[in-house]
């Protein structure tokens, strides 16, 4: 479904990712881990390019991102992305964070947008808060309003960054579980992500990337049995601490 | 399209008998310059003095500021211009107002034009001075006063000099703002640039010269203010303050 | 010293005070006030374009005629404009344009210079992550500017353009440099005509000052009470 093939990315001279390549396949689900600074976030808003690259290529179920002639606003409303800042739009209600992009982008009827949006919004567990906006809700609810904002638009997978990092801990969990759910039911996700316990749970492969270079590539097991890298090593010891 | 243009209109008489064409701008520049530094002088001296008493502890004063800066602020700089000119004569004490009737020519209308730009401005630099002060920690003058330092010591010395070093910025802007206005004096016969090129206009009817090179010369004077400013920003800059403070400048 | 001042005069011509002279001040603010923020909204999104010719082309203009007098700016254009007049319609000779038309089309060209100073510092105060979430659920350029980056950007900098219009209000007196009519032209007319110009212009000047004083107050609540929580 996603094809990374050696991505490097400069700003100016600074070089942020190096020949990275990867693949993401249908229904799977990859969680990429690193620390900070390791180009994780470019890397992911490389593939819906939100972020331009100067090397490689990404093709998303076939259709190249980086050629120009590609129309992106298009290929953007087939892939889903959650934000770590939720980026919901303040000046809208949850309704019409919903809707907007189904009417304005898909060019659906406003029944229709709305009876979908509603629909999504019961299931992430928040169909009461319809009309209110999002400063009136909390972090956790924001995100999942951002996660069904996203399934409005039938995505053909779903980009994650860092999700959960901007919530408080007891809102985490919430956010997961929607997740998790989403994974179960067969979505491709890339997801960038501390949060170790999910990996274990619903991962089937996990990225390591250190200063812009993918260290390790390998199966949920291998990763958190035997670690080839002694980067990975060391940075799991670290966040599995707690 | 029937405008004839001729660049070499520089180098005619003026009918007024005032030199070539390029002369008389150039005087009207000196006019503009003239009315620009004296009324700048006043709003600096106004302005520090109306600034500093809206951010002391005296309510009172802090009002009585706040009056001032209102009262030039609301009203259009043509209308105090027509205030000054007209209407100051007949509300001083006869004498006084007698002998400012009879000035002669330039001056019967420059005196009143700096009064006027040098008061207009005042108010606003004396926002930027209060901005500039309370922009400072509130610790600065609590140390002042802990060392002993009076209440003007404490401005003289603490408060004051790093103020100034904050708002060079906004008071370049200003200073360019009172070159600008200073147009405004042709109303009242004042004759600075914009009148000189305007005059040219009638007289030789070469429109667009006459005005290209009037914006030519502000846009020339502008640059020199600027450069001026960036190079009296880094002689009196502070390490580690990066000209935050002043107060947000909107309108022109 | 008010002893020899006849304030009746402003009884007596106070219908042409207000109805010829504030009536084209105040027609002239408003248009001038939209006219001026759609242009200069639009001159704001060329100054922050990834084109590089528009955002020159803005940028020239904004700072050029931010740098001239306003009064340099009407005689501009008061004599400029019917010779484009006559270009845009391929006529010979000059367009005759009227007093309203020519001094709205100054003020808006102008005022939109300080308006789009004004939308760039809102809409640059828009966090990045908006627009990418525009982006990413597939609106294009204009679709993430006109629903998601302008509504928020004007509704945070809407003080500040209001504040901008009362200046605009003040500067609208400046077309007394070609004798048209407004609330001063009209009270000039009146003083010379009578001979009062004491009374006349300290009225103008009461007028502005309660206006102005009423309206700067006014925004001054307005932006206490509207702030998208974010």
């Amino acid at each position: 479904m996603i094809k990374i093939s050696g991505i490097s990315k400069w700003y100016s001279s600074f070089q942020v990712l190096t020949d990275c390549s990867t693949e993401v396949a249908k229904g799977e689900v990859v969680v990429v881990c690193g620390p900070s600074g390791s180009g994780k976030s470019t890397l992911i808003k490389c593939v819906n390019g939100l972020e331009p690259f100067q090397q490689g290529t990404i093709t998303v179920d076939g259709v190249s991102v980086g050629d120009p002639k590609t129309d992106l606003p298009k290929l953007r409303a087939r892939i889903g992305m959650v934000f770590q800042n939720f980026e919901l739009f303040p000046h809208m209600t949850v309704t019409q964070n919903l809707t907007l992009a189904q009417t304005k982008v898909l060019g659906r009827g406003r029944e229709e947008a709305l009876a979908k949006g509603m629909a999504l919004l019961e299931r992430v567990g928040l169909k009461a808060h319809a009309a209110k906006f999002p400063g009136n809700l909390s972090g956790g609810q924001q995100q999942r309003v951002a996660i069904a904002r996203a399934l409005c638009m039938d995505p053909i997978a779903m980009l994650f960054d860092e999700p959960t990092s901007a919530l408080d801990p007891e809102m985490i969990n919430e956010v997961l579980d929607v997740m998790v759910q989403l994974a179960q039911e067969g979505m491709t996700m890339m997801v960038v992500t501390h949060e170790m316990g999910f990996a274990r749970r619903v991962a089937d492969r996990v990225i390591f990337m250190d200063a812009g270079k993918i260290v390790e590539d390998t199966s949920k097991s291998e990763f958190f049995g035997t670690p080839r890298s002694e980067r990975a090593q060391l940075f799991l010891s670290k966040i599995l601490g707690h | 399209m029937h405008y004839h243009w001729n660049w070499r209109i520089f180098w005619e008489q003026s009918p007024d008998g005032a030199g070539t064409y390029l002369h008389t701008l150039f005087v009207g520049l000196g006019w503009t310059l003239a009315l620009a530094l004296l009324a700048w002088a006043l709003a600096l001296a106004l302005g520090v003095m109306v600034g500093v008493l809206r951010t002391t502890p005296l309510k009172w004063l802090e009002r009585a500021g706040y009056a001032y800066v209102e009262l030039f602020r609301n009203i259009p700089l043509l209308v105090q211009m027509f205030l000054w000119y007209f209407v100051m004569p007949e509300l001083v004490p006869k004498g006084l107002g007698d002998w400012i009737k009879q000035m002669p020519p330039p001056w019967g209308s420059f005196v009143p034009a700096v009064l006027c730009l040098g008061t207009f401005t005042s108010a606003r630099v004396a926002e930027q001075v209060r901005a500039g002060i309370n922009s400072l920690p509130r610790g600065q003058r609590m140390a002042g006063t802990a060392l002993g330092l009076t209440l003007p010591q404490t401005y003289r010395y603490v408060l004051l000099p790093m103020a100034f070093r904050i708002i060079v910025p906004p008071l370049g802007s200003e200073f360019l703002n009172i070159i600008k206005n200073s147009a405004v004096a042709l109303t009242i016969n004042v004759v600075e640039l914009t009148a000189r090129a305007r005059a040219m206009q009638e007289y030789s009817f070469q429109v667009f010269e006459a005005f290209t090179a009037a914006t030519v010369i502000y846009l020339l004077v502008n640059l020199v203010v600027v450069l001026l400013m960036r190079y009296l920003e880094r002689k009196v800059a502070v390490p580690g303050y990066m000209g935050q403070g002043g107060a947000a400048a909107s309108g022109h | 010293m008010f002893g020899s001042f006849d304030f009746d005069v402003i009884e007596r011509s106070w219908r042409y005070l207000f109805f010829d002279g504030m009536a084209f001040t105040l027609r002239l603010t408003l248009f001038a006030m939209v006219g001026g923020i759609v242009f200069g909204t639009l001159l704001a999104m060329m100054r922050l374009s990834s084109v590089k010719p528009l955002a020159w082309i803005a940028g020239v203009y904004v700072n050029t005629l931010r740098s001239i007098p306003l009064v340099l700016v009407i005689f501009w254009f008061y004599f400029l404009v019917p010779y484009i007049g006559a270009w845009v319609l391929r006529s010979d000779t000059p367009i005759r344009v009227g007093a309203f038309a020519s001094s709205l089309l100054t003020f808006v060209m102008f005022e939109a210079c300080y308006y789009c100073e004004i939308m760039r510092a809102g809409i640059q105060s828009i966090p990045r992550g908006q627009v990418w979430a525009g982006y990413a659920l597939g609106l294009n350029y204009w679709q993430s500017m006109g629903h998601v980056v302008l509504p928020q950007a004007f509704r945070n900098m809407l003080p500040v353009l209001l504040t901008q219009t009362i200046v605009l209000f003040q500067d609208v007196s400046l077309v007394y440099v070609l004798s048209i009519t407004d609330f001063v032209g009209a009270a000039s007319k009146v003083a010379e005509r009578d001979g009062r110009l004491v009374e006349m212009y300290s009225f103008v000047a009461v007028v502005y000052f309660v206006a102005c004083l009423l309206l700067s107050q006014s925004v001054r609540r307005l932006q206490a009470r509207i702030a998208i929580v974010r």
